[in-house]
């Protein structure tokens, strides 16, 4: 099948991963045997959440305030709606932004369409990023 | 301090953790480390805190589940009574208090989509305020590239 839906085995597989892998050389079959299941079909149904995106990736996710990043900042912008997909793909580009997402704006009080999760291991640091997120938008930061 | 080892986990294994049976041998091989090396070196970094996880990163919305971005416009005086009954709630994740007109900032995360809106409904009659409901249109970009 192309494209599986996700069922009640992937939610289980889900589930028994929320807290991380198994640190043994072989997790995947620890997971299975854990689930009752054969791990050959845990990995096939790990590689299709990966195909289809369910599974972002697959890997350490670090504690960034352990690291060093103390600093982070929500930047909102106001950019055209014609715009603001380009636009939107150069600021996530940028190694210090974490989230980058295009929402709805919200009426006068509220113009913002463009939003990027800043981080920086000092409040300066996230500034300076601050600084070259303008310089991108340039003249579409209204 | 981290030593070279940690380093070269932090920074190698971000994303990319094979699947196949001896995933951490094939990954352990790709930075130049040992298998045992590997395992211990997650393990360490795990009870350090220096990492928050290790293993597959979700997204929810593809799980068949629902995520927005929600704010609040609060009177000073009514803060804390205000992220009490917001906090009460089991969807909202991430509350924080933020310098602006929109003073609280939160995550609503539900199972099922429809949830979602019922959520902000919710929140709306426990507060007697507006909820300023911000689901993503596009994602850009979702993930940190950190270096140490």
């Amino acid at each position: 099948m192309m494209n599986p839906p996700f069922d009640e085995v992937d939610r289980r597989i889900v589930g028994a991963t929320q807290a991380g892998l198994p640190l043994t050389p072989r997790p995947y079959h620890a997971l299975a045997e854990r689930l009752g299941l054969e791990p050959e079909d845990v990995m096939r149904r790990l590689r299709a959440m990966c195909e289809r995106g369910v599974i972002r990736r697959i890997g350490v996710v670090p504690n960034h305030y352990r690291l060093g990043y103390r600093a982070n900042g929500m930047t909102v912008w106001d950019v055209p709606d014609e715009a603001v997909d380009r636009l939107g793909a150069q600021v996530g580009a940028l190694a210090s932004v974490s989230h980058c997402y295009r929402r709805p704006r919200q009426g006068p009080e509220w113009p913002y369409n463009l939003f990027a999760m800043v981080h920086g291991r000092t409040r300066d640091d996230v500034e300076r990023e601050t600084e070259r997120i303008a310089a991108i938008l340039g003249a579409h930061n209204r | 301090m981290m030593n070279d080892l940690e380093r070269t986990i932090v920074n190698g294994l971000q994303g990319g953790f094979p699947i196949c049976e001896r995933p951490f041998l094939a990954a352990a091989e790709r930075l130049g480390i040992g298998e045992e090396e590997l395992i211990e070196g997650v393990r360490g970094l795990l009870d350090q805190g220096v990492l928050s996880r290790f293993g597959p990163l979700y997204h929810a919305e593809r799980m068949g589940g629902a995520l927005t971005l929600a704010a609040l416009k609060v009177p000073e005086a009514d803060f804390e009574a205000v992220a009490e009954a917001v906090n009460a709630f089991p969807e909202v994740a991430h509350n924080y208090a933020r310098d602006h007109a929109l003073n609280m900032w939160f995550v609503v995360a539900t199972d099922k989509p429809e949830r979602c809106l019922e959520v902000i409904d919710e929140i709306e009659a426990a507060t007697g305020l507006h909820v300023y409901n911000m689901p993503k249109l596009a994602e850009y970009f979702v993930g940190l590239r950190l270096e140490v």
